[in-house]
């Protein structure tokens, strides 16, 4: 029973966490350590959710959650003879409940990534007949468009694209800037980032909850991904592209796509940071930030294991 | 000599630069600026019926290729997909920043004035 208990409260503490972090402001002061504890809560709070249902439906077996879905696999094979006690209902929601979820959790997580990796395919290969090399921007691949957009492609082979409109829009030292910007999402794998956040949104789209924190880990990648392009362009010229990215508009707003925090806002508190930059967190609390998130992904395979 | 990619792509060009589908042998002929070996347009030319971006025709003994969409309107799916419009709220690229409009863009506007004057 403490096995179960003991998932139940990390779940919950998860969810607070969670709820809490979303409100956070720090967070801005720190971008790379916020997405660190957000990726801690996330596994976390799966891993002790589904865990507390199946701790507590595999308790009479006395072996812990993993071992006890072995035994209980194995004898459910040999037809159920050897039940160390006759199962309660309240056990057998729990196992259905438990091992839903968690199927659940796996096959959105599976599902997402082969349409995420089925998107990309599809855009390379519409990339490889359509976009051109420009001599202005070596390593960049240009769309005739008179749109602005610029974004990267990740992967193995990832691709940074630019359209035309961007190219005309954006001056060199802005455009230097977004590219460094592009690079650095490229460079520290920020789409593996998002996707587990965007797989629990589709598992779960009425959370409001899921919802805030998908879409402040995508501005957090962001505010990271300015950070590392700040080292290598003037941030004030990062600060005007972004402006004049957001003001290019002449774009219908997709209908359902927004979030709370309107894209004016998000794209307001990644100038202020260039802008006018608060301290970074000090490298204490930062570091402590870091241990607290690694026990945390620590503790919910550890009560996985034990076996009471 | 350069890569398969490069290939479709100049034959893409090619043939929706062409008011009406051409045979293997014109594209072979528009294409005219390097000499590759008829077979090597046919491959091409089968790889990308199959890849659906070519539809063909049978004419006499020869196959007529067409383009299934316009270069357009594969623009217009990429940009699509790279301003986050589909709605399918996938994390298949990042994006540098989002487009608003109406009030939102008129602070982003004045912010960027106030930025550019100082």
């Amino acid at each position: 029973m403490i096995t179960a208990a003991a998932l139940a409260f990390l779940a919950l503490v998860c969810a607070v966490g969670a709820w809490r972090l979303v409100r956070a402001r720090w967070t801005y002061r720190a971008p790379h350590v916020a997405i660190v504890l957000w990726q801690a809560l996330g596994v976390t709070w799966g891993l002790a959710g589904t865990g507390a249902l199946l701790a507590y439906a595999l308790e009479p077996y006395n072996l812990g959650v993993l071992r006890g879905l072995h035994a209980f696999a194995a004898s459910a094979v040999e037809g159920g003879y050897d039940q160390p006690e006759p199962y309660d209902l309240p056990r057998i929601l729990a196992l259905i409940a438990g091992l839903t979820a968690l199927t659940v959790l796996i096959v959105v997580l599976l599902a997402a990534g082969v349409q995420t990796f089925r998107a990309r395919r599809r855009h390379r290969t519409l990339l490889a007949l359509i976009a051109r090399e420009d001599p202005e921007v070596p390593g960049v691949r240009v769309v005739d468009h008179p749109g602005a957009a610029a974004y990267c492609v990740p992967g193995l082979r990832s691709q940074v694209v630019v359209s035309k409109g961007t190219l005309q829009l954006l001056s060199a030292a802005e455009l230097t800037a977004v590219l460094a910007h592009e690079t650095a999402h490229v460079r520290e794998r920020h789409d593996l980032v998002l996707l587990p956040f965007a797989a629990l949104r589709r598992a779960l789209p009425w959370s409001r909850t899921v919802q805030d924190a998908q879409r402040e880990v995508g501005l957090l990648v962001e505010m990271a991904a300015d950070d590392v392009a700040r080292r290598y362009c003037s941030p004030r010229r990062l600060a005007t592209a972004l402006l004049r990215f957001g003001t290019a508009g002449a774009v219908p707003t997709p209908h359902g796509a927004l979030g709370a925090l309107s894209p004016a806002s998000a794209v307001m508190a990644r100038v202020e940071r260039l802008v006018t930059p608060r301290p970074r967190l000090p490298r204490r609390v930062r570091y402590s930030i870091v241990a607290f998130s690694v026990a945390l992904t620590a503790s919910a395979p550890l009560l996985w294991l034990m076996p009471h | 000599m350069k890569g398969l990619g490069e290939l479709e792509r100049s034959i893409m060009d090619v043939i929706w630069a062409q008011p009406s589908a051409v045979t293997a042998r014109e594209v072979g002929r528009l294409i005219a600026d390097r000499d590759l070996a008829p077979t090597t347009v046919m491959t091409v030319l089968d790889r990308l019926t199959r890849k659906g971006f070519l539809e063909r025709t049978r004419d006499g003994r020869a196959w007529r290729y067409a383009p299934k969409e316009s270069r357009d309107s594969y623009v217009a799916e990429l940009m699509l997909e790279a301003l986050d419009l589909t709605g399918d709220r996938s994390a298949a690229l990042t994006r540098f920043a989002q487009a608003v409009s109406g009030p939102e863009a008129e602070i982003l506007r004045r912010a960027l004035m106030e930025l550019e004057e100082e």
